[in-house]
């Protein structure tokens, strides 16, 4: 069936599946968001461990889902894989470095004799908490920013210097996060985090003043989500914008690029605003009612929004990731991608996803028919 | 050192203390599915602290694992920018399947075999544990698949036009030879290493007169799946040498410190290099060695009289046997360069047309182009010999180990077998140790290729300073040291407070 679809159809159809990675990673960046949120809504210890027990059952989807994007990534644009990671290198290597820790914390916080205190591992999950959502929001505004890099195949020609991707800053990434753009849409995610994360402990917990804390935390964080995203959504819409001339496969700066995508992918549009409400109805619902309902409506809200924004970057002769350096070196779904085969071998594999989703789903179900309880944890010799 | 050496030695570091972690995830996974379904069909009590007990230290070891691992997946991108993009088209498709076929399987029903007690039924989680086992080891089946195939590179084709190579053949990448070699000799060597823990720790109980029945217990389970491992680990490791032997003739040199080939080569069990030998100096290659004539001409061709060629053939050529010496292979590898550089520079469709002829006939040696001398394509000849022959020859104790540990506790004669527990408690860090080294061979003999024949590691790397990778490398060793010993003190804790009590 996939041999069927041209090059570019498949190409599409990868730039869909990792954007649908990154915004399903987003929406599970609400762990992180709670590891920020842990000092706030306890008042003792045993309150906090209800709450690292709650999303403590739920860090390794998300870690999983950033280890698959990755490998999804590199599968399908492997030009990206190596231009960004071996380029902006410092910002990969603190959000990786923030990952390491954070793995290891959960299962040894509680632990007898595990070295560094219980206080170390917490502190562990606040900055994996704090860098990881800001730190990827800002590489993906470089999406519509820019990057100083370049990129020349002839290189490797030259076995005195044969690197084909060369990042152009001695900052390698780090030069990102000055920019107002990057910065806002990393600080948007940061608070969408802990809104999210609100969203589940109310979801989750079964213990009244927690619930009533993380209503009043999703009231406050929204406050600056809404001021951050509006900016990063402002100043996208208004900017000038890389595109690609589909016949000549030229790159230019066009005035309004971003929103002219929007406006001329109505479905992207729909999505983008259905999302947005989403997300804001979710809220209402947590923050005002005290509901478990929140966190669906913000959570689907949040991969449509995502997903959109993706959309706008990589879709309708957009260079999804571009050069200020050298306009031609920029990368687009074309340019960046595998082969014809590969693409097409692994559409097969991605047919498994939904077998992925449907047994994740089902254990969830399963393991979370009470909330997380005092009781609960008490009497479980596995918990953290 | 310069900026290759630097990442070479990241990638190393952050690859041995990640492999510390998988093998005993590998083995023990089974052995507490084993245990789990030993509880759900019996419903003893002392099942389920046995499963329970194990399944921690299961835990405690996964979760440092899950750490060091994911610095692996994207370092091919922060420190191998150049190899990630000539070799992406192929070698990012078994990540991502890793990732969606394995790593969800493992982190979603570990949340059930650790949180699943009353919560599910029991016989869905106990299924969970097995699964937890296929998932881990199926990780483990993407990841060599795709080191195999940096070994022995099939199933692709340079795409001129892309600079890089390009996957025409999905199947053959995933039933290479290599591939299926490696896979079952890895996963294998992690049930030895998995077996040799836990006889270690219940040898240990043993020797403390604690946990009597359940350390017995432990020790009947892990000695029977470790004998049959340890004969399989070498069954399997014969097949990876002969494959080595095929596709990678300076790494089968190097093993075995052959400088000299020739037909009916002998074997060498065990011996001493000499100091300071190289391939064009006339020293005697070995202090003392203990040989067995013929069998190593055996184990790379299958026959006894077989040629086998050694360092010095590789380098100087030996034509009667078909060798090209390395001189005219860099000859052929600067030649496909330049003739790529014509092709992708010229407007003349005639001289494109020719360059490209040129260039498909000399790419088998493509990076040899790229050799900055003839010194620089041979491994380092004493670590990829000694760790070879360290790892072989324990190989072969842990069988007699395992045996007779076996043996006696089938005899139930185990607990007064002092000296034998002592021995095994001692082996547990051989295991690991055996584990390591083999790793060493493989990477460290293959030596200066990524890709075999076709791009070394020079050409690899990114465009970082070297001082960059110098910090991350000083960061990755203090963090993961300190990971390290928090992760062997929680260990230690867990092990000393030893499983429920039982009531007899």
């Amino acid at each position: 069936m996939f041999e069927n679809l041209s090059y570019l159809a498949l190409q599409q159809y990868w730039w869909i599946i990792v954007s649908l990675l990154a915004s399903v990673l987003v929406f599970l960046m609400f762990v992180q968001g709670g590891q920020t949120l842990i000092s706030q809504l306890s008042k003792n210890e045993k309150e906090k461990s209800l709450l690292i027990n709650s999303i403590g059952r739920r860090w390794d989807v998300t870690f999983t889902t950033l280890v698959t994007f990755g490998g999804a990534f590199f599968a399908s644009f492997p030009l990206f894989y190596s231009t960004s990671f071996g380029g902006a290198y410092w910002v990969w290597m603190l959000i990786l470095f923030s990952f390491i820790i954070q793995a290891v914390s959960y299962e040894y916080r509680t632990k007898t004799n595990n070295f560094l205190g219980r206080k170390t591992y917490d502190t562990f999950l606040f900055i994996n908490g704090i860098l990881a959502t800001i730190l990827i929001g800002t590489a993906v505004g470089t999406f519509f920013t820019g990057s100083e890099f370049s990129v020349d195949k002839l290189n490797i020609t030259n076995p005195a210097d044969p690197i084909i991707s060369r990042w152009e800053t001695a900052t390698h990434g780090l030069e990102a996060a000055l920019n107002i753009t990057n910065l806002s849409l990393g600080l948007a995610i940061f608070f969408l985090s802990r809104v999210l994360a609100g969203l589940y402990f109310i979801n989750n917990i079964d213990n009244d003043s927690i619930v009533k804390r993380a209503a009043k935390q999703v009231k406050l964080c929204t406050i600056p989500f809404l001021v951050f995203f509006l900016l990063f959504v402002g100043l996208i819409l208004t900017k000038e914008g890389f595109a690609v001339n589909p016949d000549t496969k030229e790159v230019f700066m066009e005035k309004f690029k971003y929103l002219h995508n929007l406006i001329e992918m109505p479905i992207v549009l729909i999505m983008f605003l259905v999302g947005v409400v989403a997300v804001l109805y979710g809220i209402f619902l947590g923050a005002f009612k005290s509901s478990g309902k929140g966190i669906w409506f913000s959570g689907a809200g949040t991969v449509l929004t995502v997903l959109a924004i993706l959309m706008l970057a990589g879709f309708n002769n957009t260079a999804f990731y571009p050069s200020t350096y050298d306009l031609q070196s920029s990368l687009t779904i074309q340019n960046a991608s595998s082969s014809k085969y590969t693409l097409t071998a692994m559409s097969y594999v991605s047919l498994l996803i939904p077998f992925v989703i449907a047994y994740i789903w089902y254990v969830w179900k399963s393991l979370n028919k009470k909330k997380v309880s005092d009781d609960d944890i008490k009497e479980d010799d596995m918990a953290y | 050192m310069s900026l290759v050496d630097w990442s070479r030695a990241q990638f190393a570091l952050t690859a041995m203390y990640h492999w510390i972690f998988v093998p005993l995830t590998l083995g023990l996974s089974f052995i507490v599915a084993f245990m789990h379904t030993m509880y759900y069909n019996t419903k003893a009590e002392k099942w389920k602290n046995t499963t329970k007990f194990w399944m921690k230290i299961f835990g405690i070891n996964f979760a440092i694992g899950v750490a060091t691992g994911i610095i692996l997946e994207f370092e091919f991108g922060t420190n191998w920018s150049n190899y990630s993009w000539i070799v992406g088209d192929i070698f990012g498709a078994p990540l991502a399947i890793e990732g969606i076929l394995a790593f969800f399987l493992e982190s979603t029903f570990i949340a059930v075999m650790f949180f699943g007690w009353d919560r599910v039924s029991k016989k869905f989680h106990m299924l969970s544990s097995w699964f937890v086992a296929i998932g881990s080891n199926l990780s483990a089946l993407w990841i060599l698949v795709a080191n195999a195939w940096m070994q022995n590179p099939v199933g692709m084709e340079f795409n001129p036009d892309t600079a890089r190579n390009e996957m025409v053949d999905f199947w053959e990448i995933l039933f290479s030879p290599t591939a299926v070699h490696k896979f079952l000799h890895t996963i294998s060597n992690g049930y030895v290493v998995a077996s040799l823990f836990v006889i270690g720790i219940s040898a240990w109980f043993i020797l403390k007169g604690r946990h009597l029945e359940f350390a017995k217990r432990s020790m009947l389970i892990a000695s029977s799946f470790g004998l049959i491992s340890s004969l399989f680990v070498v069954f399997t490791g014969d097949g990876s040498a002969y494959d080595v032997a095929q596709t990678q003739p300076m790494k089968f040199a190097a093993m075995e410190g052959l400088y000299e080939g020739g037909e009916g080569v002998v074997l060498v069990t065990a011996g001493m290099l000499t100091p300071g030998k190289k391939y064009d100096n006339d020293k005697d290659e070995y202090v003392f060695a203990l040989k067995i004539p013929n069998l190593l001409s055996y184990l790379a061709e299958r026959d006894a009289n077989a040629y086998v060629p050694g360092i010095r053939n590789i380098i100087e050529g030996d034509k009667e046997n078909g060798i090209i010496p390395l001189e005219e292979r860099m000859k052929n590898g600067k030649i496909a360069i330049t003739a790529l550089k014509e092709y992708k520079t010229s407007e003349d469709k005639t001289i494109k047309d020719e360059a490209l002829k040129t260039f498909r006939k000399n790419y088998k040696d493509f990076g040899y182009g790229f050799l900055p001398d003839k010194e620089s394509a041979i491994p380092n000849v004493p670590l990829t010999f000694y760790s070879f022959h360290i790892m072989v020859g324990l190989g072969f104790y842990f069988i007699i180990l395992f045996a007779i540990i076996l043996f006696f506790s089938i005899k139930q004669t185990i607990d007064r077998k002092k000296t034998w527990l002592k021995i095994a408690l001692w082996s547990i860090p051989l295991g690991f140790i055996a584990s390591e080294l083999g790793w060493v061979v493989a990477e460290v003999g293959r030596q200066p290729w990524t890709i075999q024949d076709l791009l070394p590691t020079m050409a690899s790397t990114s465009h970082l300073s070297t001082s960059s990778v110098q910090i991350t490398f000083w960061l990755f060793t203090v963090l993961f040291t300190v990971l390290l010993i928090a992760e062997f003190k929680i260990m230690i804790h867990q092990i000393k407070s030893g499983p429920k009590e039982e009531r007899s």
